[in-house]
């Protein structure tokens, strides 16, 4: 298969950056998006031309690395990541438009390489149980209906590639914020922490600079692991909850603690 | 002349862990914040480490080349985590775990480590529980356990088809608690490109950032490496595109041992190869085979779709060679069964390397849908690479290279042959032997990452003596060296990128140092890699900028390595004039087509020492003993 690539190319962080036009030809259908930017790279190489930077590791849709924007959608046209999208998806000759994530919160490094660490802060800020490493409770001792567990694994499933940011109009993260509160305030583990997970992990949010949510849906659609928009519902619960928590309370309580 | 000493407590082997932890040095908690670990790596075990010994009050830096530490490739993980808690009342043990762990690794591993090892799996589950790790449940609401190759237990906890992932997760959310409570930090897109000795003892590292280029140093009262495996080598592999060997290579070159490199896993289960254009294999999980039926057809000339064979002209090798395991073989003999049959011209699939993976059966007795619970997520990911649909039409797999037994020889501290500096998880020779079952590395990172490290890096602490600054002439010397490797690279000026050559490598090893090897092909394929090599510092083209970000770079730099990991493993192929394990000579065979061992002559761990460029490496041995478990020859039938 033969196609025309424009390409993002920007050197730096604080750089202009443009489109470049790139052919490729003798592509097989069963090859991946990135395996097929792999050979393009190759030849510029050949070319002794600078070779376009991207992200990936996996290259099986799990570690959440690779980030392109294809064709205006983040990761490309099949709702999976960008490494497991084939070039049998596309048509012979199309010209395909290959842009980085576009988000202030998620600057671009270099070409198609962007600097995600504001997601590890939302995490750092209450994506986790506050337990450390040493002898635990027998875990048959706290049953969790298999309901409950697949709940939480449906939201434990974010693999943080950014694309529900990138999707988003308004740049906004609550999708991946909202699936890990989801996980972990659905188990009994999380429950000492429930309300100030929720309230923390929004604050850092907004203080990194993604916008709010106002029902597009975008993030959803363009989530590979297909996560549903009710952990929005449940991240707006669980916030309005957190909240509330942090008002002061009777003076008796306040007392009392 | 080096001694390995692997330090084992002394006592029976179930006190030995406890005899270790009741006898090692202490750091007071007053004085922990002083103290400064470097972790390389954070997959699970570099993640578990730093967050353990960051929870005690160390201050900890975690270096990763990934943009995130959740990105290690322990996130790929699928099929789940062995634990000898018998919660299926089956009659499982520690002792059970541990000859199991034993004997499918062929007799190759250390038993004191081992048996510690099962021992220390049932915390692991607890841990991770605690952390939130949704593993599978029962109607009751206690955990799930399955079944995995080479055992007839079920003692296998899962969470779905993503073990990995949500283990991954447990311990990088622990790491970014510990950071968020500012005592641990992160270094992301940071690579390790040297450790720094004082006096022989490790005193730090070099990295490399890789957003800016700058080579940064760090110092530390010790220096963990978790920079898991190499299998990359192979280039085609199930690992992550950026896996490499460099950290531990580079360590290996400052003169720590690196033990039974040749001793690699060429997993059963991937997704065929369908192109040269491919930069990567994909395995699809061991679990599958709790309920596929693996099979090619009688004939070679068949031409039918496989739903149309009947079964009496169906060949179910391993339930016909092995009807004890069947298809839940162990992952050596379960590869070599599937190369064989293919050699037979029995393969299938567009390249005849192929084998199927039939589930027409499971789904018939108990639905789609529990097939679908057990397994959606995999058969999405098998459907979504291949175009169809497993549910319908058996799946199609062969054996790739998936994991490394082979790595930095440690002691029972888990301790290389340099003082203050460790090796865990895959980057470590490991408790696997010659071969590693199912379910056993997240175990072993696990296990290795919180429970054992803290406390091994905590004793040697205490006797570490004062910290070494940056300023040290030895932190420069290394500094240089490393940025005269990178100015190398670049200088080469040539016009062949590092993917050609590293790919060149990965088709000598599979060929002559894969799933079968022999005299022969392993001394032509030393001449072979001298030669890539060669061609490599001749005609290497990588993107000029050293100072910013440089894929090509970064990538040439790891193949650089490669090259020279690819010859020891030669060497120590040719060396181990036996089989076993995921190491098969051809020369050394059962009249019945299976390993045969040499247990008076290679009951051993053979330690390589680097000697320079020009030199050939020289090898040490440790003597392995076996009190505890008594040498049998494998049987899987």
């Amino acid at each position: 298969m033969n196609f025309k690539l424009v390409i993002w190319r920007q050197h730096g962080p604080d750089e202009e950056g443009s489109f470049e036009t790139h052919e490729v030809a003798g592509i097989d259908p069963d090859a991946s998006f990135l395996e097929m930017l792999d050979q393009l790279n190759a030849r510029l190489g050949r070319e002794k031309r600078p070779s376009i930077a991207f992200d990936s590791d996996c290259r099986e849709g799990i570690c959440g690395a690779c980030s392109l924007v294809i064709d205006g959608t983040p990761h490309g046209p099949q709702q999976v990541t960008s490494c497991q999208t084939y070039m049998r998806d596309f048509v012979d000759g199309a010209t395909i438009k290959v842009e980085p994530y576009r988000s202030n919160v998620l600057p671009v490094i270099r070409d198609l390489v962007v600097d995600r660490s504001a997601l590890d802060r939302v995490i750092e800020a209450g994506g986790f149980i506050s337990t450390t490493t040493g002898p635990q409770p027998n875990p048959n001792a706290m049953p969790i209906a298999p309901k409950v567990q697949e709940q939480a694994m449906d939201a434990a499933v974010c693999i943080g590639c950014g694309a529900c940011v990138a999707a988003c109009p308004n740049g906004s993260a609550v999708l991946f914020t909202g699936a890990k509160v989801t996980h972990l305030n659905l188990l009994p583990q999380g429950q000492p922490e429930r309300e100030d997970r929720a309230f923390n992990m929004v604050n850092q949010m907004d203080e990194e600079g993604f916008g709010g949510c106002t029902n597009f849906g975008e993030c959803s659609r363009a989530c590979p692991q297909e996560i549903s928009l009710d952990v929005i519902g449940m991240l707006n619960r669980e916030y309005r909850k957190g909240a509330a928590a942090q008002r002061p309370k009777h003076r008796s309580e306040m007392i009392a603690q | 002349m080096i001694k390995l000493d692997a330090k084992i407590p002394e006592g029976p082997i179930e006190d030995k862990w406890q005899t270790w932890l009741d006898r090692h040095s202490l750091v007071g908690p007053r004085n922990r914040a002083g103290k400064n670990v470097i972790v390389i790596g954070t997959g699970l075990a570099g993640s578990s480490a730093a967050a353990s010994l960051a929870a005690e009050g160390f201050r900890v830096k975690a270096f990763c080349f990934q943009d995130s530490p959740r990105r290690a490739h322990s996130i790929a993980a699928q099929g789940g985590i062995n634990a000898a808690k018998d919660f299926a009342n089956e009659g499982d043990s520690v002792r059970r775990l541990f000859v199991d762990t034993m004997k499918g690794g062929d007799f190759r591993s250390r038993e004191a480590n081992v048996w510690r090892l099962a021992q220390l799996s049932e915390n692991i589950i607890d841990q991770a529980v605690a952390q939130g790790v949704p593993f599978n449940r029962e109607y009751g609401g206690s955990l799930a356990t399955r079944s995995f190759g080479g055992v007839l237990v079920q003692r296998t906890f899962y969470s779905r088809g993503q073990t990995g992932q949500q283990l991954m997760l447990g311990a990088y959310s622990a790491l970014q608690h510990q950071v968020a409570a500012g005592n641990a930090e992160v270094f992301n897109r940071h690579e390790m490109l040297d450790v720094v000795l004082v006096d022989g003892v490790a005193r730090g590292v070099i990295v490399r950032n890789l957003v800016t280029g700058e080579i940064e140093r760090h110092a530390g009262d010790a220096v963990i490496l978790a920079s898991g495996g190499y299998t990359n080598v192979y280039y085609l592999s199930t690992n992550a595109m950026g896996s490499n060997v460099t950290a531990i290579w580079r360590a290996h070159r400052q003169g720590a041992l690196m033990a039974n490199p040749c001793y690699t896993q060429i997993h059963p289960t991937c997704i065929p190869q369908s192109g040269e254009y491919q930069s990567k294999l994909t395995l699809m999980s061991e679990s599958l085979r709790n309920d596929g039926r693996v099979w090619v057809p009688r004939s070679p000339d068949e031409t039918r779709t496989p739903g149309d064979i009947p079964e009496a002209e169906r060949y179910y090798f391993l339930e016909e060679r092995y009807p004890a395991f069947g298809n839940l073989a162990p992952r050596d003999i379960a590869s070599r069964a599937a190369k064989t049959v293919c050699d037979d011209g029995l393969g299938v699939g567009g390249t005849g390397r192929g084998v199927y993976l039939d589930f027409r059966d499971a789904i018939a007795e108990h639905g789609r849908d529990t097939i679908e619970r057990k397994y959606g997520n995999l058969f999405d990911m098998y459907s979504k690479i291949t175009g169809d649909d497993p549910y319908r039409t058996p799946m199609m797999i062969y054996p790739a290279p998936h994991y490394a037994m082979g790595g930095l020889w440690v002691d029972y501290e888990l301790q290389t042959t340099i003082p203050g500096l460790f090796a865990i998880g895959e980057a470590n020779f490991s408790d696997h032997g010659a071969n590693r079952l199912g379910a056993s590395a997240l175990m072993q990172t696990l296990a290795d990452g919180y429970f054992i490290v803290p406390h091994t890096v905590t004793d040697y602490m205490t006797r570490s003596g004062d910290a070494v600054g940056t300023d040290d002439s030895a932190f420069e010397a290394t500094q240089d060296k490393v940025e005269t490797h990178i100015a190398a690279l670049v200088d080469v000026g040539g016009s062949t990128v590092a993917q050609d050559f590293h790919q060149r490598l990965g088709n000598v090893m599979l060929d002559k140092c894969g799933l079968a090897r022999n005299a022969e092909g392993l001394t032509e394929a030393l001449g072979e890699i001298r030669r890539i090599k060669a061609e490599f510092w001749s005609d290497l083209r990588v993107d000029p900028g050293v100072e910013e970000l440089n894929q090509s770079l970064e990538y040439a730099n790891r193949v650089s390595d490669f090259l020279e990991l690819g010859e020891l493993m030669c060497h120590d192929a040719l060396r181990h004039e036996e089989s076993c394990g995921g190491h098969f000579r051809e020369e050394y065979e059962t009249p019945d087509g299976e390993a045969l061992r040499d247990d008076e002559h290679f009951a051993k761990v053979t330690a390589w020492e680097y000697k320079g460029d020009e030199g050939d490496p020289v090898p040490h041995d440790e003597q392995l003993t076996f009190e505890n478990i008594k040498l049998a020859t494998r049987s899987y039938k």
